[in-house]
């Protein structure tokens, strides 16, 4: 190969990351924005220069703007909370579907496909429905989030057992066992809507269509780290995640334990977006189009995928959820409607546009 | 010419059973007073009791929560806006007394089919919806003497709460719970809720939206409501009054920050029967933090 072959190769990468990188600072600059208008926008009025004044002495810096009692009160307990669980639950759920998109290599994966999403739902419908009031009150708000967790996470283990033989797992099997447990969960959440009255089912409706409304801190604290963590760990994967794109063998002859990336790669996707779905219920949609949004801008590296998703999937869940909480104020929208009512279409449009998804 | 353009049955002899059941069996039943009445509305039940004709109900619905005794006594047939036809059928009524609330119509539809009338009672959550009710069940069941009797006491009692209300010069700004799972869901305008609080001499804290919604928490803060009200059954799903008000955005409000939490019976409060002055009169005091509070919140 010539030298000028390989400098004109050499001036593509040096392109294609000028590329990537200006994409990363344009979804964190998204990013930004987005959190400054969610802490800016909301039924109470609190002017930007308030808003600073109010976070200034939370952190002890004081500022010379004067506000009112409730506006601090409604910034830092309600406002705050809640854009913090939009940040977690919009970035987990965008860079666990990336990360199972690429495991799976389809296009279709997403947190929901492996029994986390119905698995916690059920778990929660179980709750709300079966729990004697005296259950909930020993456990003083925490028993729905506590169930839903632990449903997301035993979905995952039996999905991944029925699918692992001999220490191997099959990926196909994995993603059949998950549309069964899922087939299995939408028949238990079925049965427990018939079981409810009126008041549980208002309750499991909202749940299942997911809200960030109702977020204390003293219910966000835990789930913090358990979104952070594996949240950064998955970021840190996309190496072997671009090998296990050529195929599984292949990335095994480069060096990739392959079973042991299926493995983390299942577990950490459980535990963040089970963390993240006990709050919120189940939110559609933001898993499975934000990786396929940043795949067609940015293309298929993971190493920009990965953190892209971070940045647009909570980019993309504040705008909702700005949206779901000011549109119809009083009254509140579930954002699981919302990111089902604009992603369903936007990913019809991809599809007819793109003709079919092999070329991801 | 073509054939006529009236619809032709070709099978006229089949309507006969149809027009039997849907007309004629209605009216002979309609003829006899009934004696074998299925209640499927908690109101409607009530006023049953207080008429003193419940030994002619053979079962009831969930809703039927007063007096205890109705669903402790007799069979139930399930939620009244989640009806199944064979089940009611299976007791043989020869009257289902439903308000407009029960469902669904395709169960409803099914009744009448078999023969069974089914009242379908107007359910205006106002006074005057509360006799009005009084009287058609009263008609319905053959004793519309002792129901315009009871119509009389209830309207006097309404009369009564009413003075008792105006005694009142300020008027509390009431949010009325559902649920609060996750965002709140609040009673907003022209429900039975707001009907009570109205009553009640309060204002419902919640304008813009009909109907139970989920209330956006920070516009729960902006309502400013001095006390919220919900079912007791509903606080304890809830986790008891501490977890309640510590709640961000009830904790930021006047309610929060006093503690004012009322609470009452489920059917008491959103029923509209009888004991709807017996309602007002209590929320009335309770929404002031008056002694006779409706029951202070455990």
């Amino acid at each position: 190969m010539t030298t000028a072959a390989l400098g004109a190769l050499d001036a593509l990468d040096r392109q294609r990351r000028r590329r990537q990188s200006v994409a990363l600072g344009v979804l964190a600059a998204g990013l930004v924005s987005a959190v400054l208008t969610g802490l800016g926008v909301g039924a109470v009025g609190i002017a930007p220069l308030q808003c600073l004044a109010i976070l200034g002495h939370a952190l002890g810096l004081p500022l010379p703007w004067t506000y009112e009692p409730v506006q601090e009160s409604v910034l830092l307990s309600i406002r705050l909370p809640r854009v913090v669980l939009g940040v977690l639950t919009g970035a987990s759920l965008a860079i666990s579907g990336a990360a199972l998109q690429a495991l799976f290599r389809n296009p279709l994966a997403d947190p929901g496909l492996i029994g986390i999403s119905n698995g916690a739902g059920l778990a929660a419908a179980g709750a709300i429905v079966l729990a004697p009031p005296a259950l909930a009150a020993a456990f003083g708000g925490f028993l729905l989030p506590l169930a839903a967790f632990g449903g997301a996470l035993l979905a995952t283990i039996v999905v991944y057992r029925v699918a692992t033989r001999d220490g191997r797992t099959e990926v196909a099997t994995l993603l059949l066992a998950g549309i069964a447990l899922n087939a299995i969960a939408a028949a238990g959440i079925g049965l427990l809507i018939f079981l409810s009255t009126d008041q549980q089912l208002r309750d499991l409706n909202f749940w299942l269509l997911g809200s960030l409304g109702g977020t204390t801190w003293r219910a966000l604290l835990p789930v913090i780290p358990c979104v952070v963590a594996p949240v950064a760990a998955l970021a840190m994967l996309s190496g072997p995640l671009n090998a296990l794109l050529l195929g599984e063998s292949e990335a095994g002859h480069l060096g990739v334990p392959v079973e042991r990336i299926k493995q983390a790669v299942v577990a950490l996707v459980a535990l963040s977006v089970g963390a993240g779905v006990a709050l919120t219920g189940i939110i559609a949609f933001v898993g499975l189009v934000v990786p396929h949004l940043l795949r067609l801008a940015i293309g298929p590296d993971h190493r920009v995928v990965l953190p892209g998703s971070i940045l647009l999937g909570a980019t993309l869940m504040l705008v909702a959820d700005l949206l779901a909480r000011t549109v119809v104020v009083p009254a509140e929208l579930p954002v699981g409607i919302l990111t089902s009512c604009v992603g369903g279409p936007f990913f019809l449009w991809l599809l007819m546009r793109r003709r079919g998804l092999a070329s991801w | 010419m073509p054939t006529s353009t009236q619809p032709r049955s070709a099978r006229p002899y089949r309507r006969i059973p149809a027009l039997l059941t849907s007309l004629l069996l209605p009216a002979l039943v309609l003829a006899t007073p009934p004696e074998r009445v299925v209640s499927v509305d908690g109101s409607l039940t009530e006023i049953v009791y207080a008429l003193g004709e419940a030994d002619r109900l053979v079962a009831v619905d969930t809703t039927s929560t007063y007096p205890p005794e109705a669903l402790a006594s007799l069979p139930n047939v399930g939620y009244m806006r989640q009806l199944s036809a064979e089940p009611i059928l299976s007791l043989s009524p020869d009257l289902v007394l439903s308000s407009s609330d029960a469902g669904p119509p395709a169960a409803l539809q099914q009744l009448r089919e078999a023969g069974v009338p089914v009242t379908g009672i107007e359910n205006d959550t106002t006074a005057q919806g509360v006799l009005d009710k009084i009287r058609a069940v009263g008609e319905a069941l053959s004793v519309s003497d002792a129901a315009a009797a009871l119509a009389e006491r209830v309207e006097a009692a309404f009369a009564e709460a009413r003075a008792d209300v105006a005694r009142y010069d300020d008027r509390p700004r009431v949010l009325c719970l559902l649920s609060a799972r996750g965002s709140p869901v609040a009673a907003g305008e022209d429900t039975a809720a707001a009907h009570l609080i109205a009553l009640a001499g309060g204002r419902n804290a919640v304008t813009g939206y009909s109907g139970y919604k989920p209330l956006n928490p920070e516009a729960a803060v902006a309502l400013r409501p001095d006390v919220i009200l919900l079912a007791d059954r509903t606080l304890k799903d809830l986790g008891g009054r501490e977890t309640l008000l510590a709640r961000p955005e009830l904790a930021a409000t006047p309610a929060g920050q006093a503690g004012r939490v009322v609470t009452m019976d489920m059917m008491l409060m959103l029923g509209f029967g009888p004991r709807t002055p017996e309602a007002v009169r209590r929320v009335a005091a309770a929404i002031r933090g008056g002694s006779e509070a409706a029951q202070a919140a455990p």
